[in-house]
C-alpha cells in the first residue's frame, strides 16, 4: 500500500471518529428529549384525567387545595402549590380527591414526589382519625430508592392531607392491601405517620368508597 | 438404682433447657430473631465509654439498593465506603464490626441485633441515594418515637431506638457538621426520618446517605468516598465525649 493511500485511510478514520464524537452526543440528547416529551405527554394525559374526574364532581364548590410537591429537582424539601378543586365535604372522598391530584403530579414532572404509575386503590378513615391509604405496588416498586426520596414522598402525602382534610390525624400506608416493612428499602411503613395535631371533628365510621 | 437410671434422660433434658435459658437471658438481643414480645437488652457502655462502631453497609445480596443509569449499585458502593470508614476508625482506636462484609443481605433485625448485643457501641448505616444534589451527604436520625418503659433492663424490640434518640441526635449533629464542612451544599443539620433500620437499634444510631447513583461517572462518586469516610470518623471522634448511658429504668449500672 502506497504512502498516499495510508494517509487517506488515516484521514478517513480520523474524520469518522470526529463525526461519531459529534453525532453520538447529539443523538443521545435527541433520544433523551424524545423520552421526556413522551413522559410529559403521558403525565399531561393523566393530569387531565384526574382534573376531569374532579370536575365531574361539579356540584361541589371549588376550593383552593394545597398540594405539596418537591421544591426543586434536588428534592431539598417540599413546596406548596395551590390548585382549585371541587372538593367533597366527606373526608374520605376529599382525601381521595387530593391524593389522586397529588399522584397526577405537578406541571413540572421533575417536582413529582410519587411515581407516575402509582395509584390510590382505597382510602379508609377510622373513628380515631387514622387514615389508611392503600396504594398500588407501583408506589413501592417505582419510587426512587433512598431515605430522602421515600421520606419526601410520605411527607408530601401527610402534609397534603393535613392541609386539606383536618379529620385525618395520622396515616397508615398499605401497599396493595398489605402492610409492608418499608416503602422501597428505607422508610418504615409498619407504623403510622403523624398528620395533624389539631383536634379533629368527629369522623364517620370506617368506610371504603 | 433403676429409678435413678430412668431419671437420667429427664435430668439431662432439664439441664439442657436450664443452660439454654441462662445463655439466652445473658444475651437476649444477640442474633435472635426478635418478635413483638422480644426485648432488646439495654447495653451499657464499656468501662472506657464509646469504644465500638457497628458499620452497616445497607442492602446487598438480591437487593442492590439504588441503581444508576451508569450501572452504579448502592450495595457495592456502600461496601467500599465501609472499608474506607473502617480503616479511618481503626486508626482512631475504635473497634469496628460490620453487619455484612460481602454480597449478602441480613435482615433489618439481624443487623440491629449485632449492635444491640454490644456494649459501648454506636451504629452507622451507610446509603447512597437515587436523588439529591450530586456531591452532597445527609445524616438522618430516627424521627420522634413514643416513649417506652424499660422492664428489667429490657425495652420493646420495636421501640429499641427510643431511649437513645437524644444521643443519636448528638451523633447526627457531630457527623453532619463535619460532612457539611467538606461537601458544600449538604444540609446544615441532620434530618429526622422514619428509617426502618434505626428503629430497632438499641444504641446511638444514624443513617448517612450520599447523593447519588445518578452521577454519570462512577469515578466522581469514588472520589467522594475517602472524604465521606474521613468526615464521618471525625464526627464520631467529636461525639465520643458525649457518650453516656441513657437514663432508662432497668439499665445496668
Amino acid at each position: 500500500m502506497s504512502a498516499k493511500w495510508r494517509v487517506r485511510i488515516v484521514i478517513g478514520l480520523f474524520v469518522a471518529v470526529l463525526a461519531a464524537a459529534i453525532y453520538f452526543p447529539i443523538l443521545k440528547r435527541r433520544v433523551k428529549r424524545q423520552a421526556q416529551v413522551q413522559q410529559k405527554s403521558e403525565e399531561q394525559a393523566r393530569r387531565e384525567l384526574v382534573l376531569s374526574l374532579n370536575a365531574a364532581n361539579g356540584n361541589e364548590p371549588k376550593v383552593k387545595a394545597k398540594l405539596f410537591w418537591a421544591a426543586d429537582a434536588e428534592y431539598s424539601g417540599l413546596a406548596a402549590d395551590t390548585v382549585e378543586l371541587p372538593l367533597s365535604n366527606d373526608p374520605v372522598l376529599r382525601s381521595k380527591q387530593v391524593l389522586n391530584t397529588l399522584l397526577a403530579g405537578p406541571v413540572d414532572s421533575e417536582l413529582r414526589t410519587l411515581p407516575p404509575d402509582a395509584a390510590l386503590l382505597a382510602f379508609y378513615l377510622l373513628p380515631d382519625g387514622t387514615g389508611v391509604a392503600d396504594f398500588s405496588e407501583a408506589m413501592a416498586n417505582s419510587i426512587p430508592s433512598g431515605v430522602q426520596s421515600e421520606q419526601l414522598a410520605v411527607d408530601s402525602i401527610t402534609r397534603t392531607l393535613e392541609a386539606n382534610v383536618p379529620q385525618v390525624r395520622r396515616l397508615k400506608i398499605l401497599i396493595h392491601g398489605q402492610e409492608v416493612e418499608t416503602l422501597a428499602g428505607h422508610l418504615d411503613l409498619t407504623g403510622t405517620f403523624p398528620v395533624s395535631a389539631k383536634p379533629a371533628a368527629p369522623s364517620p365510621a370506617p368506610a371504603a368508597k | 438404682m433403676n429409678r435413678l437410671i430412668r431419671a437420667i434422660p429427664a435430668l439431662s433434658l432439664f439441664g439442657v433447657l436450664l443452660g439454654a435459658y441462662a445463655t439466652h437471658s445473658q444475651s437476649p438481643a444477640a442474633g435472635s430473631p426478635p418478635g413483638t414480645t422480644q426485648g432488646a437488652q439495654i447495653s451499657t457502655p464499656g468501662r472506657a465509654g464509646l469504644n465500638l462502631v457497628v458499620l452497616d453497609p445497607a442492602h446487598g445480596g438480591t437487593d442492590p439498593g439504588a441503581r444508576g443509569s451508569a450501572g452504579i449499585r448502592e450495595a457495592d458502593l456502600v461496601l467500599e465506603l465501609t472499608a474506607q470508614l473502617r480503616h479511618s476508625l481503626e486508626s482512631q482506636g475504635f473497634q469496628v464490626l460490620q453487619t455484612r462484609t460481602g454480597n449478602e443481605n441480613p435482615s433489618f433485625d439481624d443487623r440491629s441485633a449485632l449492635a444491640n448485643a454490644q456494649s459501648g457501641a454506636i451504629f452507622v448505616s451507610l446509603h447512597v441515594s437515587s436523588t439529591g444534589l450530586s456531591g452532597t451527604v445527609r445524616v438522618y436520625t430516627m424521627a420522634d418515637m413514643p416513649q417506652t418503659q424499660a422492664t428489667g433492663g429490657l425495652i420493646p424490640w420495636d421501640l429499641a431506638q427510643a431511649p437513645y434518640l437524644p444521643l443519636s441526635r448528638k451523633l447526627g449533629d457531630a457527623v453532619q457538621g463535619e460532612l457539611t464542612q467538606r461537601f458544600k451544599g449538604s444540609p446544615m443539620n441532620f434530618q429526622p426520618a422514619y428509617v426502618r433500620q434505626l428503629r430497632t437499634t438499641a444504641a446511638p444510631a444514624i443513617a448517612v446517605e450520599v447523593s447519588s447513583v445518578a452521577m454519570e461517572d462512577k469515578a466522581d462518586l469514588d472520589k467522594m468516598l475517602p472524604g465521606v469516610a474521613e468526615a464521618i470518623a471525625r464526627g464520631i471522634v467529636t461525639f465520643r465525649p458525649s457518650y453516656v448511658t441513657p437514663n432508662v429504668p432497668g439499665a445496668r449500672p
